[in-house]
């Protein structure tokens, strides 16, 4: 049991850290880029990508580094530690993860190859209208015709849904099950409607009439466990991105109380302010051990296991996100309800990660199914 | 970053496991279990045990009986006893007065007090807090006036943990009224056979009898019995109450409490068909504290992975705070699970209800202690506001 990073871990922390600090370290800077499309920086794309950030997570054959959860999640946290809009995690992470997991070799050589130079972005198009948060795929069908598919049907919201170059969009099968398929962004059939999302994201809808795809991986697959264990690495990434966000949030906010002058004294000098900081840094600390832990399961544990510490640190995400965001906005009064401070934005982008995978009571609900299965939670028995 | 445990520490934690199921009196465990009291007995022979295996005091010098573990193998340790349901050394003992002695001690002291500190030959009260000096340690008024080879001691402790069975009594004692109070402060041994020395029982919310009154009248103690330097109380303080912060998340011990709250749960109708832990919201509520606790102990391995080069890790101050609301919040639960049952606390050995659920609501009343003693939550809160974020 070591919750430290070696020393290579500390240095790609420093070098991602350099980099989005410069781009992003100036809250003023990512706001001017969210406000045009895409909604992020494309330079700083292809600074990802040469720094080798984009291929991390895939192999060496299928143009990447062959990292593994503890680079990813550093990477994650310094990405939300300056919420950088860059679709590391809607591209690289989820999409990319799912051709990773389920795409045949030259498939992950094509896609991943382009992903991880910075010259396609990716989008994983799951997500239905009128459901939420299942592995399975149910409005969209897909339908085959002797060796060619199309697709038809909704998908709403897809991060990153308007620029990604390539779609991977979940279907579910004529014979039963949910495979995934690639779909080119200038597929016959395909229309896509981008927009903003309150936190500076990017989101579309994405409407497919008998639109052409390739199945990815074997044709007709049920890739339904490999979509759920995508999205679980996912969900543990998100809660990376979160801790750092959840960081500069408990940051600001202690600068704050330091700083700002009420009634004549800084505000630290109020008990009933500074109790409340201190509950923050309670909830970030407990955030921080989960997640490290979260992180070094996906790479020691069972799918099963894998899932459970999802949902665990999902959950806790959920809570101390919320916890540490609403008092990040209480603590610093009228300012942080403005689009020109970052503040307001942080807990924005927050809210934003703990609906899109999953949140807190979903994950207790589903936790609940399995509670009376065990004595007792031992993260030392493995 | 790794997630298990060196093949090393699995082997030791298996080990410590052995021993505590096998070798601690089966019946004493099941005392602990079931969160039925303990009488003295069971804690003096408990430790006896340990100590007979070198188990008692590892943290100790080694020279002393300490055994040289790192922080996690304490911890483990720690963990593993709690989990087994063996009461863990008496912390008067074990944790502050030994290392106390072990630390600022004369070598007669040493040789004296330290075996059998260890081994509970002595039983060992605390003599800190006051009427009006409990959080506020420093204002604290017993005198002890030199008188040729004593000190007389004059005053009075309260809040003295299970007194009535102390042999001796470490205590706080002013020795120079000129001085800026911390700076005239010693600390005294105290036979509490002495003439002079009275303990008078405090009844609790939960109708036991856990805390005591110490009242001095002219004590005459040995000048030998001064711990360290005159007037050098306040360090001795500060060495001890650091000590007491350690472990003190009870985390082994309210996993086990809340495992054995699913399966009373599970062994409890919900009066419509089911049981309770049928019951969704029970499910909801187990799901909240399983996940806060596991996040407190993986908090507290990342502080005991960590302390080896010195410095606390800065996440210790959450272990007090934190690991005693889940220990109150779990205690809660158990209530709630009892429903009618738990006002039933008096009921005698002819009550048809459960012995679990009549002594739920003492046990949840009394743990409100948790998060005032050991410096309260919000001198907790207070560490961490000005030592950690600065504030």
């Amino acid at each position: 049991m070591d919750f430290t990073y070696d020393d290579e871990q500390v240095a790609l922390r420093d070098a991602v850290r350099g980099l989005v600090g410069k781009a992003y370290g100036d809250y003023e800077r990512r706001r001017q880029v969210v406000k045009e499309d895409p909604g992020f920086d494309e330079k700083q794309w292809s600074r990802l990508a040469e720094m080798g950030i984009l291929g991390l997570p895939f192999s060496e054959e299928d143009g990447g580094v062959g990292a593994g959860p503890v680079e990813i999640g550093i990477v994650c946290q310094e990405l939300g530690r300056t919420i950088a809009p860059e679709p590391f995690l809607a591209s690289v992470v989820l999409a990319g993860g799912l051709v990773a997991a389920a795409g045949t070799p030259e498939q992950r050589a094509e896609v991943l190859g382009a992903l991880a130079a910075g010259d396609s972005v990716l989008a994983f198009a799951h997500d239905e209208p009128g459901r939420r948060w299942g592995a399975a795929a149910e409005s969209v069908t897909a339908a085959q015709d002797g060796g060619s598919w199309t697709l038809t049907g909704v998908k709403e919201p897809v991060l990153h849904g308007a620029r990604a170059d390539v779609l991977v969009v979940s279907a579910a099968l004529p014979g039963g099950g949910t495979g995934a398929f690639l779909v080119a962004g200038d597929a016959e059939g395909l229309s896509r409607a981008g927009y903003p999302t309150y936190d500076g994201g990017r989101a579309a809808r994405v409407a497919l009439d008998q639109t052409p795809a390739v199945p990815l991986g074997a044709p007709g697959l049920d890739l339904s466990g490999s979509i759920a264990t995508v999205l679980d690495i996912t969900r543990i990434m998100a809660a990376n991105q979160s801790l750092g966000a959840m960081q500069t949030l408990l940051g600001a906010t202690t600068d704050y109380l330091k700083s700002r002058k009420q009634f004549g004294v800084t505000l630290n000098h109020f008990q009933a302010l500074t109790f409340r900081a201190a509950d923050m840094y309670t909830s970030l600390e407990l955030t921080h051990s989960l997640v490290d832990w979260a992180t070094m399961v996906i790479s020691a544990g069972t799918p099963e296991e894998v899932a459970a510490a999802a949902a665990r640190v999902s959950l806790q995400v959920s809570r101390g996100g919320r916890h540490v965001g609403q008092e990040a906005i209480q603590l610093h009064g009228g300012i942080a309800m403005t689009a020109e401070y970052h503040v307001g934005m942080y807990v924005a982008h927050l809210t934003a990660l703990d609906h899109l995978f999953g949140d807190g009571d979903h994950q207790v609900r589903k936790l609940s199914a399995t509670v009376a299965d065990y004595d007792l939670l031992d993260p030392l028995d493995r | 970053m790794q997630l298990e445990l060196s093949e090393d520490d699995q082997e030791f934690r298996a080990q410590m496991r052995e021993f505590f199921t096998t070798e601690v009196s089966e019946e004493i465990r099941r005392t602990v279990i079931e969160g039925r009291e303990l009488t003295h007995d069971q804690i003096v022979e408990a430790q006896r045990t340990l100590n007979a295996a070198g188990l008692a005091v590892p943290h100790w010098p080694e020279e002393y009986g300490g055994r040289g573990w790192s922080e996690l193998r304490r911890h483990l340790w720690h963990e593993e006893m709690q989990r087994a349901g063996v009461p863990t050394p008496l912390a008067f003992n074990a944790s502050m007065i030994g290392p106390v002695i072990a630390q600022f001690g004369t070598e007669e002291q040493k040789q004296e007090y330290l075996p059998k500190t260890a081994n509970l030959d002595i039983w060992w009260s605390q003599g800190f807090s006051e009427p009006d000096a409990g959080s506020d340690l420093a204002s604290l008024r017993t005198t002890a006036v030199r008188d040729g080879d004593h000190w007389v001691v004059n005053g009075q402790k309260t809040w003295t943990t299970l007194g009535q069975y102390g042999d001796w009594i470490f205590t706080l004692v002013r020795t120079d009224p000129e001085v800026k109070k911390q700076a005239g402060i010693s600390m005294l041994l105290i036979d509490m056979t002495s003439p002079g020395l009275e303990v008078r029982p405090i009844e609790l919310i939960d109708g036991g009898h856990e805390v005591n009154e110490v009242w001095f009248t002219d004590v005459r103690v040995p000048a030998a019995n001064l711990v360290g330097e005159l007037n050098g109380g306040w360090t001795i303080a500060k060495f001890l109450l650091g000590n007491e912060r350690v472990g003190v998340a009870p985390v082994g011990a309210t996993k086990r409490i809340l495992a054995r709250a699913k399966d009373l749960a599970k062994d409890t109708s919900d009066g419509e068909g089911g049981t309770l832990l049928d019951d969704p919201l029970v499910r909801a509520r187990i799901v909240e504290l399983e996940n806060e606790l596991l996040a407190l102990e993986l908090t507290a391995l990342r502080v005991v992975a960590h302390s080896s080069d010195g410095e606390p890790h800065p996440a210790s101050s959450v272990l007090k705070l934190k690991g005693t609301e889940l220990q109150q919040a779990v205690s809660e639960l158990m209530v709630d699970l009892a429903g009618p049952a738990s006002v039933a606390s008096g009921a005698g050995d002819d009550s048809d209800l459960p012995d679990w659920a009549r002594t739920v609501t003492p046990t949840y009343l009394n743990l409100r202690k948790a998060s005032i003693y050991g410096g309260s939550n919000e001198i907790q809160r207070q560490i961490i506001s000005r030592t950690i974020l600065g504030l």
